[in-house]
């Protein structure tokens, strides 16, 4: 009796596991079906649609959407021409610098978000930038915070795909065939990249695109975020479907990097609190 | 900085012969010149703003008062609150976390409740600020689908026996949401280095499962864990547009404090809301400190 079999531990230890799944399966789910449950309920004593339909028909949704998808896609372009030829000139030609760029790019884990657009917002409104008297200078401020929140993620996927091929090589083959630099990272370094710089901007686009702080204080209610939040404050059933529509939205985005990472999921930590 | 020798010897190796050695120098530094340039103007320029507004008082003289003002009680409160509620959501986060990436591990079950642990766990770790707010609202608010339950079926009344979503228990759990996942995504590959090899070795010494356990794997895991749960914490500490939307900004926490100060100086003095921001930033910055000390230590054992 006092020395359980094999089997019978085993057996336990299995019991054991299922019931750790079972607890961490109902906290992720239970607030889904509520919130479901609730979005569905903007008619009394029967389901319905209607708070999706609501959504969907109001302009101030598209329009803060599409605001925020655009904001999204510049951050990604500039990330992506911003630390992909970093690291790779860092690999082939400077390696020392490595630590101190590696470092660098940790930077925003320290700096949360609100403290960030604290100082940006502090810095950019005065001379000589100025850059949030227009809305032009606004929307290039909001990108850039964006890339600083995203540039963690990004140069880590790109320095791990940069790893994983010869860079030295490949360029100098290139080369020795008469590519200029420019050839080189459009034609070698980015298509070889598609994978890291892929997911990369799929994170990007998760983390920003419901992102609220910057962008309540950088453009206001232009934003996503901020118009959801604005719908919470005024409209209890409509905030439900907007939430089921941005646990999609991030499901979408992070199914697709694990379709690109072949399954392999990453440890994170997203900027937007 | 123990690899920097060794990528020298490297670099020496397989550099192609120069063709001009000394004059390519200078081009070299050319091409990090947008990123240094960006990360200057993006993220060291605004802190160091913050840092600098933080040792003046209102009229521009150099001063240590704002500090001091950081110790005032409605400042200090709020401190420990955020300090609080990270702690309570990275333990919690950190418990639950651990056994879910322990029982698709080590634990026996099959390899699809790993893949699907995994990927909600991408999703739910990214799943926060305004929208967790209102899924919270639906679950655990006063009409919200737990808290009905419980009323209708058990006859537990939350709210009468003291809970509110919009206080510190309610934004723990809100939290957790984001913070169990985090702790499975960044767990599950430290669990996947205890090898098989120790457990047999002290089960061969006659070692139970429980002595296994305590003597052999918690030890070697304890520096991931820890340094996991470090993780949690700052992504706790940092977190405002969650707290935001679920309190309205009536709980007590530094980032909503920071975000007030932002839309207007309800401190009355710009160089206190400099000094928390900058209170902020030391707190981080130690915790990220840990956490890299700590990975490197894990990294002795668990490499694979």
């Amino acid at each position: 009796m006092n020395t359980p079999t094999p089997r019978a531990k085993r057996h336990a230890q299995t019991l054991w596991s299922w019931f750790w799944i079972l607890a961490g399966v109902l906290y992720f789910v239970v607030p889904l079906i509520a919130t479901f449950d609730f979005s569905l309920r903007a008619k009394k004593d029967v389901l319905t649609f209607l708070a999706y339909e609501r959504i969907f028909t109001d302009a101030a949704f598209w329009r803060t959407f599409s605001f925020s998808l655009q904001m999204a896609f510049f951050a990604i372009v500039v990330s992506i021409l911003l630390v992909v030829p970093t690291a790779y000139w860092i690999r082939l030609k400077l390696p020392r610098l490595r630590p101190m760029v590696e470092f660098v790019s940790m930077l925003p884990f320290v700096v949360p978000a609100i403290v960030l657009v604290f100082g940006l917002i502090r810095v950019f409104s005065g001379p000589p930038f100025r850059l949030t008297n227009t809305f032009a200078g606004t929307n290039v401020l909001l990108v850039a915070g964006y890339v600083v929140l995203a540039l963690p993620y990004t140069y880590r996927a790109v320095d791990t795909g940069l790893g994983a091929i010869d860079v030295r090589t490949l360029t100098e083959a290139a080369q020795s065939l008469g590519a200029g630099w420019g050839t080189i990272m459009f034609k070698i370094i980015f298509p070889n990249l598609r994978v890291a710089i892929l997911s990369g901007a799929f994170l990007t686009l998760a983390t920003v695109i419901g992102e609220y702080t910057l962008a309540t204080f950088i453009v206001g209610n232009k934003a996503f975020g901020p118009y959801m939040s604005l719908i919470g404050q005024n409209r209890t059933y409509e905030s439900s479907s907007l939430a089921i529509i941005s646990f999609l939205l991030t499901w979408a985005f992070m199914g697709l990097i694990q379709i690109f990472n072949r399954g392999r999921a990453e440890g994170h930590l997203a900027g937007a609190r | 900085m123990s690899s920097k020798p060794n990528a020298e010897i490297v670099q020496t190796k397989r550099d192609a012969p120069q063709a001009r050695p000394a004059m390519a120098r200078w081009r070299d530094w050319l091409g990090v010149t947008p990123f240094f340039l960006f990360t200057f103007l993006f993220i060291v320029l605004p802190s160091v703003y913050l840092l600098v507004g933080a040792f003046r008082d209102t009229r521009g003289q150099i001063t240590l008062k704002n500090f001091v003002g950081l110790f005032a009680p409605e400042i200090l409160s709020a401190y420990w609150v955020t300090i609080r509620i990270s702690a309570v959501t990275a333990l919690g986060g950190g418990l639950l976390g651990f056994m879910m990436a322990y029982a698709v591990t080590v634990g026996g079950l099959p390899r699809w409740v790993r893949t699907i642990l995994l990927t909600f766990s991408g999703v739910a770790a990214n799943f926060a600020g305004v929208p967790l707010a209102f899924a919270f609202i639906a679950t655990l608010g006063r009409t919200g689908m737990v808290t009905v339950f419980l009323k209708t079926v058990l006859g537990l009344d939350l709210y009468d026996q003291g809970f509110s979503l919009y206080s510190f228990w309610g934004l723990s759990f809100t939290y957790l949401y984001f913070q169990f996942p985090l702790m499975v995504l960044t767990i599950t590959p430290a669990l996947d280095g205890l090898k098989r090899e120790w457990r047999e070795a002290a089960e061969n010494l006659g070692a139970s499962t429980f002595q296994y356990w305590t003597r052999v794997a918690l030890p070697i895991l304890m520096p991931p864990i820890l340094g996991a749960m470090i993780l949690l914490f700052g992504n706790s500490f940092g977190a405002y547009a969650t707290a935001l939307s679920l309190t309205g900004g009536f709980i007590n926490l530094v980032t909503i404090v920071i975000g007030s100060q932002i839309k207007g100086d309800i401190l009355y003095n710009p160089g206190l809301g400099y000094a928390l921001a900058v209170g902020m930033v030391i707190v981080m910055a130690t915790a990220m400190m840990i956490y890299f000390a700590l990975r490197r230590r894990s990294e002795r054992w668990l490499r694979q």
